[in-house]
């Protein structure tokens, strides 16, 4: 079953195309990382793919009205905003937003969404602090547990791990393995190849304004599109600790 | 909850000590009975036709104002943005002196507090054209600026070109408000517009808390933007627009209110709405006990007494945005 | 002669007719004369002779203070501004005390001289304003004949005794007229106890409106209403304040009789006599 399908989709910002052509689908229990270099449009991508900005061709997700789109996908921006000293638990309970009504307050089954989000995070500690009072990463986490909390088949989170501890960085990836497995899915975009090809079960690399290559890790990172596309060497294997990808130098 | 409490017995008596607070010493069970016995005899006069709609008048209004105020902060992520501050109550004010001096207020009864509100509507949206969507502290005050100076300016304008000698006085009133010698004929008017605007802006509550996180997550969990942002507008004009015509602009209500109550609601912007309502109307009472009991013999602003709160609370917020962003 | 003069001229209405007959003025009176100041507008326009008073000031052309638009349309129209009043190259200029004291001060660098009028504050005051403006014009003879009417119609109009209901005269913004003031010494010829100044309220100070309720006075007096509007005289429509002229008796002032120290003072307390009369009516009833 596709969760979202995406159609010869295209955006032009300030009358110059930043991608177009773009089709793909994804299915139930999948982590899709998107990669590509700086300036690509994967921020873009993942936008339009949500109708948050004016776009061509077409994208499920963003043909439905904003309360039911709100129901089947999760959004985390890359800017990491919390606008106002509120406690971690009620950003993350801001995830429950979509599945109130208008005048309902949160029940018994949101409440565990949320304590099951912030234990998933490892924040179930700092619950009761303001959140604009955390270090940059700790509010990352925050706000994926907000993403997380919202429990929706389809999570799309725009460098979630940026700036995260290495150790973060790797539970918040078992974390979208672990949706995965639940036959959930996520799309995220992130910069660190290595981690990428370890955690994710398929790869977009964007680039040259189109979807250059999709599929598995493997099939998309050969050393002619690394070296085309970011201008890098890399060493690749797969281990028996797993696949182990390790970026080596610059080409030009 | 905790807090609903202890906000709505602080209105309530600071209505009773408002009703009770007057140059003209009347007892206090002589009073309240006058309110409600009814009759013509003077101490009715004076209960009913004088200190009722000042009392009634001063909740509405403080409500109204930290009800926008609240709102207007919470949809800008800006403590700054007050409608006084930004200059959506001097354009309120512009618009009731053009009703008033052009005889479009005489000529149908809700003439004065829809022209009001067109002109508070001009105010908002001239703002949050000059601010942008997130409005950073330096853009909401150099628009607020901006807009405040012209719609004081041109006010100043009518009044000067006014064949009555009484209204080039009058730009203190319109600058400063006053709840003098009102009527329940200004209730009455002010109350219809008044509850549409506190039905728009109460209904915020869910969208502000959502942009806690910012435009675009508001957005992908349902929240209709548009929407918000025009029931906001909307909202905003209506309250500040039927208040500022009757009362003239007070300022730094929607300022103080929502600062000093945000960490008793755990910063939360929708709980912050009807705690703002409440705290507006204490405070405004309050206000308003305090100019009679200051100077009984004079007509003392109240905008003074808020700016005289407000202003250095002002300052304090700037310095320690300065440090934050701006 | 004399005598009859007085007794055909008390009965006539007030106006400014004979100053088209009178002779022209000796070589000592001032022949080109301008006046800034509405209140001297009208004693000048009063007794003037003919061609003496060049200049008015505009304030003589509004209807609403000025009771002698007419005459005022005969002459040169000033704006109180220094610069304009030198222009005219006058001999005398006539302004109030309370004229702006850069203009006044501009207008004696200048060599012209200027002679000032203190506001009338009772009707005794508006006796010696006819005789200061008969003085300075050169016009004694006529300021006596006016003076001489003057008092015969005041005398007649005190002459009615009766009770004295209580009233108050309530200005924008709640002032009151009380005590020493102009408008407090017509209620008073006029046969009225003034009730401000009975409850403590004297002339410049704010009387509240919850305390003018609680007063509770037979008559309340309020200044006609300009046009456009204004948040000062909102209080005039005040509910309790048209309870109070629903009720009984109400009285509006005129300003053009009211607001300057000139004879026409006795047309505001004819007319308040008047109303005096109807309540002593309805009470008798």
């Amino acid at each position: 079953m596709s969760l979202v399908s995406v159609n010869d989709l295209g955006v032009r910002l300030g009358g110059r195309a930043v991608f177009s052509g773009v089709s793909f689908e994804i299915g139930t229990g999948e982590v899709v990382g998107l990669i590509g270099p700086n300036g690509a449009g994967k921020t873009t991508l993942m936008r339009a793919v949500l109708g948050l900005l004016p776009f061509e061709g077409s994208s499920s997700l963003a043909a439905l009205p904003a309360a039911e789109r709100a129901q089947l996908a999760a959004w985390m921006p890359q800017a990491r905003e919390i606008a106002w000293p509120v406690s971690v638990e009620s950003v993350v309970m801001l995830g429950r937003v979509p599945h109130l009504g208008t005048l309902q307050r949160p029940g018994v089954e949101d409440r565990a969404r949320v304590a099951a989000a912030l234990e998933r995070m490892e924040l179930a500690d700092m619950r009761d602090r303001p959140a604009t009072q955390l270090s940059g990463g700790e509010q990352a986490r925050v706000l994926i547990a907000r993403a997380l909390a919202q429990d929706t088949p389809l999570l799309i989170a725009d460098e979630p791990i940026a700036g995260l501890d290495p150790a973060h960085q790797i539970s918040t990836m078992q974390s979208f393995a672990a949706l995965a497995d639940a036959g959930k899915s996520v799309l995220v975009s992130m910069h660190d190849l290595g981690l990428a090809v370890r955690h994710c079960t398929r790869l977009i690399l964007l680039g040259e304004g189109r979807v250059i290559a999709d599929g598995s890790p493997g099939e998309v990172l050969t050393p002619e599109r690394l070296a085309r596309v970011f201008g890098i060497s890399a060493w690749y294997q797969v281990t028996e600790e797993g696949p182990v990808y390790q970026p080596l130098e610059v080409l030009r | 909850m905790r807090l609903a409490l202890p906000l709505l017995v602080a209105v309530a008596v600071l209505f009773l000590v408002s009703l009770l607070t007057g140059p003209a010493e009347i007892g206090l069970g002589r009073s309240l009975a006058a309110l409600f016995a009814g009759g013509e005899d003077p101490v009715a006069l004076v209960m009913r036709d004088i200190r009722l709609p000042r009392a009634l008048l001063a909740v509405m209004i403080g409500a109204s104002l930290g009800l926008s105020g609240a709102a207007m902060q919470g949809y800008l992520r800006n403590p700054l943005a007050e409608p006084g501050l930004i200059g959506v109550s001097g354009s309120a004010a512009l618009g009731a002196v053009l009703a008033i001096q052009t005889g479009l207020a005489a000529t149908f009864a809700l003439g004065l507090p829809l022209a009001a509100l067109a002109g508070a509507l001009g105010g908002v949206l001239l703002v949050m054209a000059l601010a942008g969507p997130r409005g950073t502290s330096l853009t909401l005050i150099l628009g607020g600026i901006a807009v405040s100076s012209l719609a004081g300016a041109l006010t100043a304008l009518v009044l000067n070109l006014s064949p009555n000698p009484f209204a080039a006085s009058e730009i203190v009133f319109w600058m400063m408000g006053s709840l003098a010698d009102r009527s329940m004929t200004h209730v009455w008017l002010a109350l219809p517009l008044m509850v549409v605007g506190w039905a728009l802006l109460a209904g915020l509550g869910r969208g502000l808390d959502a942009l806690i996180l910012g435009e675009d997550a508001a957005q992908a969990m349902g929240i209709d933007m548009a929407r918000l942002r025009l029931m906001l507008v909307v909202g905003t004009a209506c309250v500040v627009g039927a208040g500022t015509a009757v009362a003239g602009a007070i300022g730094f209500v929607g300022l103080v209110v929502p600062h000093m109550l945000r960490p008793l609601v755990g910063a939360h912007p929708g709980r912050l709405l009807w705690a703002s309502a409440l705290g507006g109307a204490a405070m405004v009472l309050l206000a308003d006990i305090a100019v009679r009991v200051i100077l009984p013999d004079r007509d003392l602003k109240l905008g003074v007494l808020t700016a005289l709160v407000g202003a250095p609370l002002f300052l304090h917020l700037i310095l320690r945005l300065r440090r934050e962003r701006i | 002669m004399t005598l009859v003069a007085i007794l055909v001229l008390a009965m006539a209405p007030m106006a400014a007719a004979e100053q088209t007959e009178s002779p022209p003025p000796s070589d000592a009176a001032p022949g080109r004369v301008v006046s800034m100041n509405l209140c001297t507008d009208l004693l000048a326009m009063l007794l003037a002779g003919e061609g003496q008073l060049w200049s008015v000031s505009q304030m003589s052309l509004d209807p609403m203070v000025s009771p002698l638009v007419e005459e005022a349309r005969g002459h040169e129209i000033n704006h109180g501004r220094a610069e304009e009043i030198f222009l005219m190259r006058p001999d005398l200029v006539l302004a109030n005390t309370l004229s702006p004291r850069s203009t006044v001060a501009m207008l004696e660098r200048l060599g012209i001289r200027v002679e000032q009028f203190a506001p009338a504050s009772t009707l005794e005051d508006v006796r010696d304003r006819i005789m200061q403006m008969g003085r300075v014009l050169g016009r004694e003879e006529a300021a006596q004949a006016l003076l001489a009417r003057f008092d015969a119609r005041l005398e007649a109009l005190e002459a009615d005794e009766g009770p004295r209901p209580r009233a108050v005269i309530y200005h924008a913004n709640g002032y009151v007229s009380g005590r020493g003031s102009l408008s407090g010494d017509i209620l008073d010829r006029a046969g009225f106890e003034n009730a401000a100044h009975a409850a403590g309220y004297d002339s410049g100070q704010v009387m509240p409106l919850e305390v003018l309720a609680l007063t509770d006075p037979d008559l309340v007096v309020t200044a006609r209403t300009y046009p456009g509007g204004s948040r000062s005289e909102e209080v005039l429509s005040h509910p309790v304040v048209r309870a109070f002229r629903a009720g009984r008796a109400g009285a509006v002032i005129e300003d053009q009789s009211w607001v300057c120290g000139t004879p026409f003072v006795l047309d505001a307390v004819e007319d308040l006599a008047e109303v005096r009369r109807r309540i002593a009516v309805r009470e008798g009833e």
